[in-house]
């Protein structure tokens, strides 16, 4: 487990900035929603009826006057956005930085085998996505009972969760990408997170383009559906499950057989 | 046992010459020498034995072992210093020597005091921080520290100077009498001559010479001095040709007799006839065929 405690200590600042910005951000969201409950009224009318606009969101199938619905589209936002970010740029960088700041030749010519560095790093990459998570759902958490709401704990658990899987995947997705990569993995990771993001929108806004949930991860953290449905979406979710484990065999294949500059 | 020994082994990168059929055998115990110019295929022979890039046909053992099949068994036996070592930035020199043992699951802090001491290396420095030639000491010590049977060094003097680099022969020679192979990439030809019991000469990706140093510098050639008018135009065999103020210098590998002749019938002032320099045999066999005028 070396290598996977020197990953640690090597992420250490940029999970403590991600997971702490990400927590300010959620928790700005919820303390400020007891002051937007009072006017709630009218403004969860003029959120509803903006058109497209609403409905990229999904704010026309949520009730904004309650706690859920307005955090199911704020801090979906927030932690849908940041943590697919952070997740983006932790798998797309942890195998092409080793190339990119030329320590692949110090770190591969040690006696361990590339299936085992890769396994390391990818659990480095899961471990750094947990304590995201374990620091954003503290944060929030001590925010709700602040502002003293009481959700529903499933549908709560259920959206933490949706993001968490969002985060996996994503990862997941930018690991095998980077196992091809010498360089500038990070843009192509951050460039995927984004467009998986826009798809969801897209989707949101026309039927035609539905089917593009099931190819983003945002398809399945959708709030205004986890709150009407109280479930995740099956068919979603499977297709990001195969994309998961797609993108973590390719980088295992793709690393054991790689030429290292 | 054979420290290293290949058998045809070859690297294409794509369609691009790495390095064509070699075959090359090193003996445990030798302090062997691995001579080429740039690009000739030394870094490539290494990074392909120390399984960093796949070979395209051909074998590799090392220690016995085979380099595809016991990769990591072979990494743990042996001690790379590469030519250009990079390490994490932010981490400290001692930081990163616990890393590489860590990596070997050992416990080597006694020999990296004794190395860094005698390197003058200040281990509490970040990496970040340290000069080009620091920075190779701190991959020599990674190499050295946990005492492998095979120190495979890709240009390991670049950067250290010259007190540092007789201090890093010291060791690798005494390392070398405790029985360590020790397989040295140069193009610096004084340092192979100085401390390699025999050498290998690549070129273009094909090996054109391997044997004991003495024989590689021992050719039939000579270099002559001739001071004074002397006539040349019958003479076959010459070589590297200069022309003096007063006379002119070349390599002969023709007929002596010829030679005195042609010398005996001249005004010579001053003569002198002697083994060329190691020097001066590798531009031979660096260039096309020795063909240099």
């Amino acid at each position: 487990m070396t290598i996977w405690k020197h990953e640690l200590r090597e992420g250490k600042i940029s999970l403590l900035i991600w997971a702490f910005a990400i927590g300010f951000l959620m928790a700005t969201c919820i303390l400020i929603y007891p002051e937007m409950a009072k006017q709630m009224g009218e403004i969860s009318k003029v959120f509803s009826l903006m058109g497209s606009f609403s409905a990229a969101f999904g704010m026309d199938r949520i009730n904004f006057g309650e706690f859920l619905g307005f955090f199911g589209v704020e801090c979906g936002n927030v932690l849908g956005l940041g943590g697919a970010f952070y997740a983006a740029l932790l798998g797309s960088s942890i195998l092409a930085k080793e190339e990119k700041e030329h320590t692949a030749e110090f770190l591969l010519t040690h006696p361990k085998s590339r299936m085992s560095i890769t396994g390391e790093k990818l659990f480095a990459v899961l471990t750094q996505i947990v304590i995201l998570n374990v620091v954003v759902i503290g944060i929030s958490a001590i925010s709700i009972v602040m502002i003293g709401e009481k959700p529903d704990m499933k549908t709560l658990t259920l959206l933490f969760f949706a993001y968490f899987l969002l985060q996996i995947e994503t990862a997941a997705i930018c690991f095998g990408i980077s196992a091809f990569l010498r360089s500038g993995g990070i843009g192509i990771g951050l460039g995927l997170a984004a467009i998986f993001y826009f798809l969801n929108i897209i989707a949101n806004l026309t039927e035609k383009a539905e089917f593009l949930k099931y190819i983003t991860p945002f398809g399945y953290t959708e709030g205004a559906d986890i709150i009407a449905e109280k479930a995740l979406n099956g068919g979603y979710l499977a297709v990001g499950a195969m994309l998961t484990v797609l993108g973590i065999g390719i980088a295992f294949y793709q690393y054991n057989r790689k030429d290292i500059a | 046992m054979e420290a290293i020994k290949t058998e045809k082994l070859t690297k294409y990168y794509g369609k691009s010459r790495g390095i064509i059929d070699l075959n090359l055998t090193v003996d445990e115990g030798e302090f062997f020498g691995f001579i080429g110019p740039n690009g000739a295929g030394k870094s490539t022979t290494i990074r392909t034995l120390l399984g960093l890039i796949k070979k395209s046909s051909g074998s590799g053992r090392i220690l016995g072992m085979d380099i595809e099949k016991e990769k990591e068994k072979i990494l743990s036996c042996v001690g790379y210093l590469p030519s250009e070592a990079m390490f994490y930035r932010g981490m400290r020199v001692r930081d990163i020597l616990k890393l590489s043992a860590d990596l070997r699951k050992t416990d080597c802090r006694g020999e990296a005091v004794r190395l860094c001491e005698r390197l003058e290396l200040d281990t509490s420095k970040k990496v970040e921080e340290l000069s080009f030639g620091n920075r190779k000491k701190v991959g020599i010590v990674c190499a050295l520290q946990h005492e492998p049977q095979l120190l495979i060094l890709d240009e390991p003097t670049s950067g250290l100077d010259p007190l540092m680099q007789r201090e890093f022969f010291a060791i690798l020679r005494e390392r070398n009498k405790k029985g360590t192979t020790v397989f040295l990439s140069s193009h610096v030809l004084s340092e192979i001559q100085r401390n390699c019991t025999r050498a290998a000469i690549i070129r273009e990706g094909s090996l054109i010479a391997c044997d004991s140093v003495e024989a590689l510098a021992q050719t039939n050639a000579k270099r002559v001095t001739v001071h004074g008018e002397v006539e040349l135009s019958g003479l076959t065999g010459i070589r590297n040709l200069k022309k003096g103020e007063d006379g002119v210098s070349f390599l002969y590998s023709g007929d002596i007799n010829a030679l005195l002749a042609v010398l005996s019938k001249s005004n010579v002032k001053d003569l002198a006839i002697a083994e060329p320099d190691l020097e001066e045999i590798f531009m031979h066999y660096y260039t096309d065929g020795g063909e240099e005028k």
